[in-house]
């Protein structure tokens, strides 16, 4: 199959459960909303914290009001813009190539673990 | 302080002086041989110890030429100590040392041989006092990093290893003939600052942007690196790149081209990693990015920016090393490199993720990180210049990189969604390797001094300063809550990116096959309009000359004789008149 050529399988021995079987803290909707909430805080004293710390710039620009913060965002937002928009034109298919991740010497370890990859196992 | 460069004189055949000590690349090298040769525990004191040796050696080299030889009638230094150089070669054995701790249970023998002797042509390349022997360790290094490439032992990765070594070839040669070409028009192979106004000039400076991964050709770093296996990966992060960044340090200080060509490199990489999918190739195009800040530093060519580049190469390979091990670990153990494949990975793999976070927040140059302390002094030399565009452009590129490797890598593998695999954390030697790097970012954010005392002029900055502080966290968590208001922009899809190297992977096998089929059709249209011709011959032949054809056709004898008759009679009448 073509699609297993170009995407490497995950190793046999890898462990897997039923994506989201586990109830970990930190993926809770609970805890992604406190950490929305705390990154609004910490932002928002970031900002305030201009009042009591004057940054002092090199070039004028940089003495406007929180100009890490609107920079930075602004900064960003155009970043990922322009990789949207090029992306229409740039990103292909990952077959594009036709080249297969199979491995040429199925030695011992597959591809990209030598006769020697057993040793993890005392890790 | 950086040695004045010894005015040697060259053209002269002169005895061979060796130094009293061991040159460190030569020892990494023997250790190569070695690392080849051995196996088992034996290989394993090499690997862990060759590095070490060659730390110790690197630190022997006093400033000046120190080692000549003479070949074809010019007096080669090959080995010349400045504190530039001992700096560079102090990281590049560092990482030789961590990099075997990472490698050396899971890589195979002819893989750490060939990244000691890839080492080993970095380290030459430190100490090169002369062009001649900077060539010679050059081609050293492009011919181990491509084996390491093929090592990855997979079709793309030997399809990736060809292109690899077909362009630094080509790179090889672009630097070759510059060197011969300065040899010619100066006589002097002497390593100095030089500046692009002539043909050999602009040749060496184009030569070294090759291997810096510079436009048009910065591909080959992306297509290569991620093929390669978990392990090389880790030592291809490290020397090929930064080898270059400390050529354009020793020859074109203050070129003001390099001013563009590293910003344009900057944004390149935040743009193509922002793009792609797969976890490794992300950080490659990193390199790209962090390398494009030291390439703009080597261009605005002050104090100031010469040892902001020298720093943020010694932390980069830190950071990136560790970003990459981080990656390999997960490579290792899943067998997976797409993000969209990835995710949730932290429940498992506590020590990965979180070597994976602050090698992130290095590369982002967060406060109390390397990068803090050794990126912030390229802004400030821009900054010194009166450079207002670069200065803007580079705060910019630290928002950017902050989006696309400090949190991007990150969320992507070990957060995200959960994608139910639930893999082993790192291996012990991986995890010491990840720590012994992790605490080398930190504590060079903390605690820069000592790495300050090594760069090539004296150095004091000191950036944490309430306002500088707070300007980049600023920057920084801003960058982080764009990242995440525009997730829905960054959807990971799977894809790949076109770049330049379309021209060599799909145009120029299209325009050959294209060649092909059209040469096909003439000559199948040839051969049928033959066959046709022949047919009409024959079919003519036939007409004229087969059994029913005109000259085949049978005559009555009396006509004949009446003709012959009547011939003769003319004849006869002609004879008497």
């Amino acid at each position: 199959m073509t699609d297993r050529n170009i995407h490497p399988t995950p190793k046999p021995d890898v462990p897997r459960v039923a994506p989201g079987s586990d109830d970990h803290w930190l993926s809770r909707p609970a805890t992604v909303r406190a950490a929305w909430r705390v990154l609004g805080v910490v932002l928002g004293l970031l900002v305030l914290a201009q009042f009591l710390v004057p940054v002092k710039g090199h070039f004028p620009l940089e003495n406007t009001f929180a100009f890490g913060a609107w920079f930075g965002f602004l900064a960003c937002l155009a970043m990922v813009l322009a990789a949207r928009v090029l992306g229409w034109w740039l990103k292909k298919p990952e077959s594009y190539y036709g080249e297969a991740d199979t491995p040429i010497d199925a030695g011992p370890g597959g591809g990209d673990a030598g006769p020697e990859a057993g040793g993890d196992d005392r890790a | 302080m950086q040695a004045p460069v010894a005015a040697t004189p060259v053209r002269k055949p002169g005895a061979m002086t060796v130094p009293d000590f061991l040159p460190p690349g030569l020892v990494l090298l023997a250790g190569a041989v070695l690392v080849a040769l051995t196996r088992g525990g034996l290989r394993n004191v090499v690997v862990l110890g060759t590095p070490l040796v060659a730390l110790w050696l690197t630190w022997q080299v006093p400033d000046g030429v120190v080692a000549t030889a003479t070949y074809l009638d010019y007096t080669v230094q090959w080995v010349e100590g400045s504190a530039v150089r001992r700096l560079f070669a102090t990281i590049f054995c560092i990482m030789s040392f961590v990099g075997g701790l990472y490698a050396f249970r899971t890589a195979r023998g002819h893989e750490l041989a060939a990244a000691f002797a890839y080492a080993a042509g970095a380290v030459g390349v430190c100490f090169a006092g002369d062009l001649i022997t900077l060539f010679l360790f050059w081609e050293l290094m492009a011919i181990f990093s491509t084996v390491i490439v093929f090592c990855g032992g997979t079709e793309r990765s030997r399809a990736a290893g060809i292109r690899y070594a077909v362009i630094h070839l080509l790179g090889g040669v672009i630097l070759k003939v510059g060197i011969e070409s300065i040899m010619v028009t100066t006589g002097s192979i002497e390593i100095r600052a030089l500046q692009a106004q002539d043909f050999g000039t602009w040749m060496v400076l184009l030569g070294i942007l090759v291997n810096a991964a510079a436009p048009p050709l910065s591909a080959w770093l992306a297509d290569a690196y991620p093929e390669s296996s978990p392990t090389g990966s880790v030592f291809l992060s490290a020397f090929t790149t930064k080898t270059a960044v400390l050529a354009l340090i020793l020859l074109f200080p203050g070129e003001s081209v390099l001013i563009g060509v590293g910003l344009w490199m900057v944004f390149y990489g935040i743009i193509y990693a922002l793009l792609e999918n797969d976890a490794r190739r992300i950080l490659a195009y990193s390199i790209v990015n962090q390398v494009g800040f030291m390439v703009t530093a080597v261009g605005i060519g002050t104090e100031t920016a010469l040892n902001g580049a020298a720093a943020h190469a010694f932390a980069h390979i830190i950071y990136k090393a560790l970003l990459f091990m981080s990656a390999g670990v997960v490579v290792y153990r899943t067998g997976l490199n797409r993000c969209s494949d990835l995710g949730g990975l932290f429940r498992t793999m506590p020590l990965t993720c979180a070597c994976g976070i602050i090698g992130a927040l290095a590369i982002s140059s967060f406060p109390l990180t390397s990068g803090f302390t050794t990126k912030t002094l390229i802004s400030e030399g821009a900054a010194a210049q009166g450079m207002a565009a670069v200065y803007y452009l580079l705060a910019a590129a630290s928002a950017g990189v902050f989006l696309h490797a400090g949190i991007k890598f990150p969320w992507f593998v070990f957060f995200q969604k959960d994608s139910g695999l639930r893999p082993k954390d790192a291996p012990w030697n991986m995890g010491l390797a990840m720590m012994i790097f992790a605490a080398a970012c930190i504590g060079l954010g903390v605690y820069p001094d000592p790495l300050y005392a090594l760069l090539p002029y004296p150095e004091d900055a000191d950036f944490y300063k309430p306002g500088k502080v707070l300007f980049y966290l600023q920057l920084l968590l801003f960058s982080g809550l764009a990242f995440f208001l525009l997730l829905p922009l960054m959807k990971r899809t799977e894809t790949i990116s076109l770049d330049v190297d379309w021209l060599w992977r799909r145009a120029l096998p299209l325009a050959w096959s294209w060649a092909q089929s059209s040469l096909d059709a003439i000559r199948d249209k040839a051969v049928a309009d033959l066959h046709d011709a022949k047919v009409k011959l024959s079919a003519w032949f036939a007409t004229h000359w087969g059994g029913d054809g005109f000259f085949a056709r049978s005559w009555p004898i009396s006509a004949t004789a009446l003709w012959i008759a009547a011939l003769l009679a003319a004849y006869v009448l002609v004879y008497f008149l």
